[in-house]
C-alpha cells in the first residue's frame, strides 16, 4: 500500500497518463483508418466481372491473411521492414502502421457483412435504376448498414486497445511499457503491473458500458 | 530497400518451426480446456446461483475482460515469485491464459445457456422426461449446437494468442522465429514465414472445426 | 413498330430453363397482362426487361432498336426507357418519401434538384400522397408505399411502364387504390405491361392478355378471348379454376 503511494508521483501518474493516451490513440487510429481502408476492402470485395477479379482476390487475401496472423508477428514485420527500409521512423509509427494494417483486416469483414444484411430487393431496385454500385454503397445501403456495423466496430475499438499492449515490445511508449518502466524503476511487480491493470480497466470498461448502451439503442432504433 | 532476400538460410529450420507451431496449437487446447472448466462453473454459477457467488463470478468475467492478457501474464510472471509462488514461464503463460480463457468462455457460456427454450423443456417434461433427460435429449443437443461456433472461434483467437508466449521465451512458433532471427538475423524471411504458417494453420483448424460443426451439431459455419 | 419487343426470347437460371421462345409485343400506349401460375415465367419477363436477367436467346427490341445484353451501357440505356415496380415495393428505407421520388433524377441522371421537385411533388399528389411527403417508408401502410415506388418509376419518365405483382402483397382493401392509380397511367396513355393475379383488373384494363405456363406463351389474345373463350385447353383449365370464384 506504502508503495502505491510512493509509485502515484505527480511525473509518474502523468507519465501514466500519457501511456494511457498513446494506447488509445493507437487503437483509434487504427479503427478511423482501418474503418476508411477496411470499407473500401468491403466495397472492393463486392464488385462483379472479370475487370475486377484480382483486385476483389487481393481484398481477400488481404482480409484473411491480417486476421490471422498474430498481433506480435506483424508488428515484427513491420518493424523490420522499416528498418531495412533505411527510413528513420519512430516506434510509434510502426505500431500505427501495425495496427492500421490489423485494423482494416477486421472492420473490413464487420462492414462487408453489414452491407451484405442490406435486403437484395434494395440493391436490386437500385440497380434497376442505373445506379452504380458505388451510388448504391453511398445512397441506398451504406445509410442502412451503419446500424450493423457500429457496434461490432465498436467492440473492435474496445478488444484492440487490448491487443495494442503488444506495442510495448518495441518499445512504443504505451500503457504497458508504462508498466514495464515502472517495474524496472524497482517498484514491486504487483504494483506496477497492478496499476496498469487497473488503468486498462478503466479505460476499457466504461467504453463497453457505453458499447453495449450504443447497440440496445441502435437495435430498437432499426426501423426509425 | 536494400536487402537481399536469402529464404535459403531459413527454410531448413521449417521442421523447427512446425514443431513450435505444434506447441502453440497443444497451449491454445490446455488452456482452452482449463477456461472450459471454469467457463461452465462460472456460466453456471451466473445462471443459476445468486448472492456473493455471482457477485464474485462477474468480478473475475469483468475484469479479466476488459484488461489485456499481456499484461495478466506479466502480472502473473513476476508477481507471483514476490509472493512465493516460482513459476516456469510456460506455467505463468499457460496460467494467465486459462484465466483469460476462462473469462471469455463464461460469457460465451452463459450465452449458451440462456438460449434454452422453456417451451421445449415444458414439453418434455409433460411428456414424462425426468430432469436429467431433458438435459440430455433437450437442452444439450441445442446448447452445444449454439456453443459450437463461437467455442471453436475463440479457440481459434486463443491460438494466435499463445503468440505473446514468445516474449516470455516460451519456445512456441514466435518464440521459435524469435531465435532463429537471432541466428541468422534474417528477420524478414523468418517472420515472412511464421504469418504463413499462422494462416495456414488456423485456416486449417477452421475448416476441420467447421466440417465437424457441420456434421455433429448440424451448425452452419463459415470458415472465410 | 410496336413500342416494346420480345421476340423468341429464352433464357435461363444455370440449368433451369424459365424463359422459353416468348413472343411478346406492346404497341405504344397500349396495356399487355401477363397471366398464369407461379412459375410461369411472368416475373421472370420483367427481371429481363430490367436487365437483372440476360436472355441467352433471342432480341428485345424498343422502340424497334435491339438491345445488347453484353453492353453495359445498352442495358443503362433499357432502364432508362423502361421502368419497374416490384411487388416488394422496394422503397429506400432511409430515405423520405420525397427523397425516394427524386433520388434517381438527381443522382443518377444528374438533373437539378430545384427542376426534379416540383415534378416529384405532382407525381405524388397524382397518386394521392402529398401529405406525406417527408414520410418515411416504414410510417406508411402496403398500399401507400406501392403507390410511392409508382410515383418513383414515373420520375424516371420511363416510356414504358413494368408492374410486376403490383398489389400481390397488399392487404385486400389497399388494393383498389393502387388499381385506381394505374387506371389513371392507361387512361393518360403509358405503355405498360402488367403482370397480375388481379384477374377482373386484367380483363377491364388490357388491350391484350397473355396466358403463361412452364415458361412459354400458352396464348395470347384479346381479353374477352383469354378469359371467355380460350382457344387453348391449359388457358381454359387455367382460367376456370381462377374465375369460379
Amino acid at each position: 500500500m506504502g508503495e502505491l503511494a510512493e509509485l502515484l508521483t505527480y511525473y509518474n501518474v502523468i507519465f501514466l497518463l500519457k501511456g494511457m493516451g498513446t494506447t488509445f490513440a493507437l487503437s483509434a487510429l487504427g479503427c478511423i483508418l482501418g474503418g476508411l481502408f477496411g470499407t473500401a476492402l468491403a466495397v472492393a470485395r463486392l464488385t462483379t466481372g472479370p475487370l475486377t477479379l484480382p483486385l476483389r482476390a487481393l481484398a481477400l487475401v488481404f482480409t484473411e491473411f491480417f486476421r490471422r496472423v498474430p498481433f506480435l508477428v506483424t508488428l515484427m514485420l513491420c518493424f523490420f521492414i522499416f528498418q531495412f527500409s533505411g527510413l528513420d521512423v519512430s516506434t510509434f509509427t510502426v505500431g500505427c502502421v501495425t495496427v492500421v494494417l490489423i485494423g482494416t483486416a477486421f472492420l473490413a469483414e464487420i462492414v462487408r457483412a453489414g452491407l451484405q444484411s442490406v435486403h437484395p430487393n434494395q440493391w436490386h431496385a437500385a440497380e434497376t435504376m442505373n445506379f452504380t454500385l458505388l451510388q448504391t454503397i453511398r445512397y441506398v445501403v451504406l445509410p442502412q448498414a451503419w446500424t450493423v456495423i457500429l457496434p461490432p466496430a465498436f467492440g473492435f475499438f474496445i478488444l484492440f486497445i487490448k491487443d495494442s499492449a503488444l506495442a510495448s515490445q518495441i518499445g512504443v511508449i504505451e500503457l504497458t511499457y508504462v508498466g514495464k518502466v515502472f517495474n524496472n524503476r524497482g517498484f514491486s511487480a504487483g504494483v506496477s503491473f497492478g496499476v496498469i491493470l487497473v488503468a486498462y480497466f478503466m479505460l476499457s470498461y466504461p467504453l463497453s458500458r457505453l458499447g453495449a448502451k450504443l447497440e440496445k439503442k441502435l437495435g430498437s432504433s432499426r426501423t426509425r | 530497400m536494400d536487402y537481399t532476400f536469402q529464404y535459403g538460410q531459413v527454410w531448413p529450420y521449417l521442421p523447427y518451426l512446425l514443431k513450435g507451431a505444434w506447441l502453440s496449437l497443444q497451449i491454445a487446447f490446455l488452456a482452452f480446456c482449463g477456461g472450459m472448466l471454469i467457463g461452465t462453473a462460472c456460466a453456471a454459477v451466473k445462471t443459476f446461483g445468486s448472492g456473493w457467488m455471482r457477485h464474485g463470478v462477474n468480478a473475475y468475467v469483468v475484469f479479466f475482460v476488459n484488461t489485456p492478457q499481456l499484461v495478466q501474464i506479466y502480472f502473473l510472471y513476476f508477481a507471483l515469485p514476490d509472493m512465493g509462488i516460482f513459476l516456469s514461464s510456460y506455467m505463468a503463460v499457460l496460467l494467465g491464459m486459462t484465466l483469460n480463457a476462462g473469462a471469455y468462455l463464461t460469457e460465451i457460456q452463459r450465452a449458451g445457456f440462456e438460449s434454452r427454450r422453456q417451451s421445449e423443456m415444458e414439453a418434455a417434461e409433460v411428456l414424462g422426461f425426468s430432469r436429467w433427460q431433458q438435459i440430455r435429449y433437450v437442452i444439450l443437443p441445442h446448447v452445444a449446437k449454439v456453443l459450437f461456433p463461437p467455442l471453436s472461434n475463440h479457440y481459434i483467437l486463443m491460438t494466435l494468442g499463445t503468440s505473446m508466449a514468445a516474449i516470455f521465451g516460451v519456445e512456441e512458433l514466435t518464440g521459435r522465429a524469435f531465435n532463429i532471427n537471432s541466428e541468422t538475423f534474417r528477420s524478414l524471411e523468418v517472420f515472412s514465414i511464421v504469418a504463413v504458417i499462422y494462416v495456414v494453420v488456423t485456416l486449417v483448424a477452421s475448416v476441420l472445426l467447421a466440417l465437424f460443426g457441420r456434421f455433429v451439431f448440424r451448425a452452419k459455419m463459415r470458415v472465410v | 413498330m410496336a413500342h416494346l419487343e420480345l421476340d423468341n426470347i429464352s433464357a435461363a437460371y444455370g440449368k433451369l430453363r424459365v424463359l422459353d421462345g416468348i413472343d411478346i409485343s406492346v404497341g405504344s400506349g397500349e396495356t399487355v397482362g401477363l397471366i398464369g401460375p407461379s412459375g410461369s415465367g411472368k416475373s421472370t419477363i420483367l427481371r429481363v426487361l430490367t436487365g437483372l436477367l440476360k436472355p441467352d436467346a433471342g432480341v428485345v427490341r424498343v422502340g424497334g432498336a435491339p438491345i445488347n445484353f453484353d453492353k453495359p451501357a445498352e442495358i443503362r440505356r433499357l432502364r432508362d426507357r423502361a421502368a419497374i415496380v416490384f411487388q416488394q415495393y422496394n422503397l429506400f428505407q432511409n430515405l423520405t418519401v420525397l427523397e425516394n421520388v427524386m433520388i434517381a433524377p438527381t443522382k443518377v441522371r444528374g438533373r437539378k434538384p430545384k427542376e426534379v421537385r416540383p415534378e416529384a411533388e405532382h407525381l405524388l399528389a397524382k397518386v394521392g400522397l402529398a401529405d406525406k411527403m417527408d414520410s418515411y417508408p416504414d410510417q406508411l401502410s402496403g398500399g401507400q408505399q406501392q403507390r410511392v415506388a409508382i410515383a418513383r418509376g414515373l420520375c424516371l419518365k420511363p416510356e414504358i411502364l413494368l408492374l410486376d405483382e403490383v398489389t400481390a402483397a397488399l392487404d385486400p382493401e389497399l388494393v383498389s387504390e393502387v388499381l385506381d392509380t394505374i387506371r389513371g397511367l392507361a387512361e393518360d396513355g403509358m405503355t405498360m405491361l402488367i403482370v397480375s393475379h388481379e384477374m377482373g383488373f386484367i380483363r377491364e384494363i388490357s388491350a391484350r392478355v397473355a396466358f403463361m405456363a412452364d415458361g412459354k406463351v400458352v396464348e395470347l389474345g384479346a381479353p374477352a378471348q383469354i378469359f371467355d373463350a380460350p382457344e387453348k385447353e391449359r388457358t381454359r383449365d387455367f382460367v376456370g379454376k381462377i374465375l369460379r370464384h
